[in-house]
């Protein structure tokens, strides 16, 4: 029976909708309006809305003092290329999972996942001293490098699930056709993987780019993406609410935009297989 | 020349033996239908001839040459797949060029292919849509389309039916064959359907737990099956089984006849039994009859309808058309 969808309830929705969208974003939006503010307003109470002086001095500021390009050029190499290479390895890896599984199949999965529950600074100790003892401290190639295997997982489970979705039959059909398997991959499969490869590829950038935790420890200057251009304005002089709210705006900025324009296939990779 | 031969052919997966020793011949331009009941190795036999499957034990020969080593591709073979299989991100035209795509031919030859097959097919119109726009005939049209621009040895159809609808079924049914005929290419195809095996295939197989029960024409299966599951599963309705004994015919275990086979008179001779019900279809009259120790009967009368349930017939078989088999269910032939 269909459910009768009454005007009123269509506004009680609407209306609950935008509030909880608000709600999810009001942090941002605040984040935003600070980064105008000076100093003095960021933290006075009752806190100010709109109506305060705008500014951006605090962007001045941050520019001075700090060289956005280049950490947004860190950023962009490090959560590049650690999801350009965990692509690499996590296609063949997840197509033979998908396509040729054996019985441990299951267990390589739930194994690589499982590095995904061990809280990272657990290990923190150990790949600090293998990071300095290689002089992979503060290098990009090293954040790359332990990016792409923290997301690793995340990729492979990703690919898997969408493989699996592909019928076994085109497959063989392709197979029967004389494509080798380099050519099912490229002619057939990799076509028919294309939106969830896609938002794979978004979503893993994202995780790149907002990851703290590896980027904060083993990088200082020379390599350190915007989260440590972000972290560098917390500093032991005391906290600066609204060069830190420029810094962060500035940082999220460029994901912002690309989540904005790509939201269709990141809601369609992360509900994907849910329906029919 | 697409002749295959199985020799002593053997699948398992894991403990559970699918096939067992699958001995057969196809001649070169035969039409020849895989038919069983559901999980009787028919299709895991078809992909072991494609080479989507390998081998446990035993030859597969392909005009002379062992293939259990060659990959599907270079078997020569095509195949058509229940799903149909098409590639949904190609157009019709490049889900049948694929195939000759992959083996390299220079382009003018592709298409030139491609157009006779698809104007073969009717499929010319469509050669630019993608197969989400096709309707289930249509779909069934391009991958057969996909199995015969590649001039195979043979075509193998794996229930390419079963997904139409049923009056497009038996358009199809007909289309496969004409084309199979007009191409004069070996076929191998995979059905449950006895009515599909009987209407389109020369030669039958007839496999059941992974055995090959019996092979031979469509009459040949009607009229001298080999064995109590053959008799049981070619015809329709079923063929009707007696106890040799009962029936007054000392050295059989069962007899067997068929429901077209025994003539029903309201008196006379012959088995006495009861209608107990009577399913007028127009022109066939289906009755089911107690015939007390016989057991329950059917018989196919035609243009019979003045019985009903209640009454009293007496059944007579066509003596020249019994089946007898030993205990062990095999026929004993005079």
């Amino acid at each position: 029976m269909a459910r009768k969808v009454t005007s009123r309830r269509v506004w009680v929705s609407t209306v609950a909708a935008w509030f909880f969208g608000f709600l999810i974003f009001l942090p941002i939006l605040w984040m935003v309006l600070t980064s105008f503010k000076t100093e003095l307003e960021a933290f006075s109470m009752p806190p100010t809305f709109l109506f305060f002086h705008w500014t951006t001095e605090n962007y001045a500021t941050v520019q001075e003092r700090s060289d956005y390009l280049h950490h947004a050029l860190n950023s962009i190499i490090v959560a590049g290329g650690s999801t350009l290479i965990a692509m690499l390895i996590a296609v063949p890896a997840a197509w033979s999972m998908a396509f040729a599984p054996t019985k441990r199949t299951k267990d390589v999965l739930l194994w690589m996942l499982s590095t995904k529950m061990m809280p990272p600074v657990g290990v923190l100790v150990p790949i600090y001293l293998i990071y300095r003892d290689f002089g992979l401290l503060d290098t990009r190639a090293g954040l790359v490098f332990i990016l792409c295997l923290g997301n690793l997982p995340i990729v492979i489970w990703m690919l898997f699930t969408y493989f699996k979705e592909i019928p076994k039959d085109i497959l063989e059909a392709a197979r029967m056709d004389g494509a080798t398997i380099g050519r099912e991959l490229v002619y057939v499969l990799t076509p028919m993987a294309i939106p969830g490869l896609a938002s794979t590829l978004l979503l893993n950038f994202i995780l790149a780019w907002n990851e703290a935790f590896w980027t904060l420890n083993l990088s200082t200057l020379d390599a350190a993406p915007l989260t440590v251009f972000i972290a560098s304005y917390s500093s032991p002089e005391g906290l600066f609410w609204a060069k830190l709210s420029a810094a962060s705006t500035l940082a999220i900025a460029p994901i912002i935009v690309l989540g904005w324009f790509s939201q269709r296939q990141l809601v369609r990779g992360l509900t994907f297989g849910a329906v029919k | 020349m697409g002749q295959i031969t199985l020799q002593g052919v053997r699948k398992s997966f894991g403990p559970v033996n699918i096939i067992k020793d699958a001995n057969l011949d196809i001649e070169d331009g035969a039409f020849v239908v895989f038919v069983g009941p559901s999980g009787c190795g028919k299709t895991t036999l078809l992909r072991l001839i494609a080479g989507l499957e390998d081998v446990t034990g035993g030859q597969i020969l392909i005009d002379g040459r062992n293939v259990v080593d060659v990959p599907p591709a270079k078997r020569g073979l095509s195949m058509v797949f229940q799903s149909y299989a098409l590639y949904p991100h190609m157009s019709v035209r490049g889900n049948i060029a694929f195939g000759l795509k992959m083996a390299g031919l220079p382009r003018p030859e592709i298409d030139r292919k491609v157009e006779a097959a698809a104007a073969t097919l009717n499929l010319t119109p469509y050669l630019d849509r993608k197969p989400r726009d096709l309707s289930g005939g249509q779909r069934q049209r391009v991958a057969i389309g996909r199995a015969i621009v590649r001039e195979p040895k043979a075509f193998l159809f794996d229930e390419p039916l079963s997904n139409l609808d049923a009056a497009l079924r038996v358009q199809m049914r007909l289309e496969v064959t004409k084309l199979q005929k007009q191409l004069g290419t070996t076929a191998v195809y995979v059905t449950h359907d006895q009515v599909e095996a009987m209407t389109m295939a020369d030669k039958i197989v007839v496999l059941n737990a992974g055995r090959i029960e019996q092979y031979g024409s469509p009459l040949e299966l009607y009229e001298r099956p080999a064995n109590l599951f053959v008799a049981g599963f070619i015809g329709s309705p079923k063929m009707n089984f007696v106890p040799g004994g009962a029936a007054g015919e000392p050295g059989v275990a069962t007899l067997g006849i068929r429901p077209e086979h025994l003539k029903v008179a309201k008196e006379g001779d012959g088995w006495p039994g009861t209608v107990s019900v009577a399913e007028h279809l127009g022109s066939d009259t289906f009755l089911y009859v107690d015939a007390g120790k016989l057991g329950m009967l059917t018989v196919r009368a035609i243009g019979e309808f003045s019985l009903k349930a209640g009454d009293q017939v007496w059944l007579s078989p066509d003596p020249a058309r019994l089946h007898r088999f030993d205990k062990d269910g095999e026929v004993i032939r005079k």
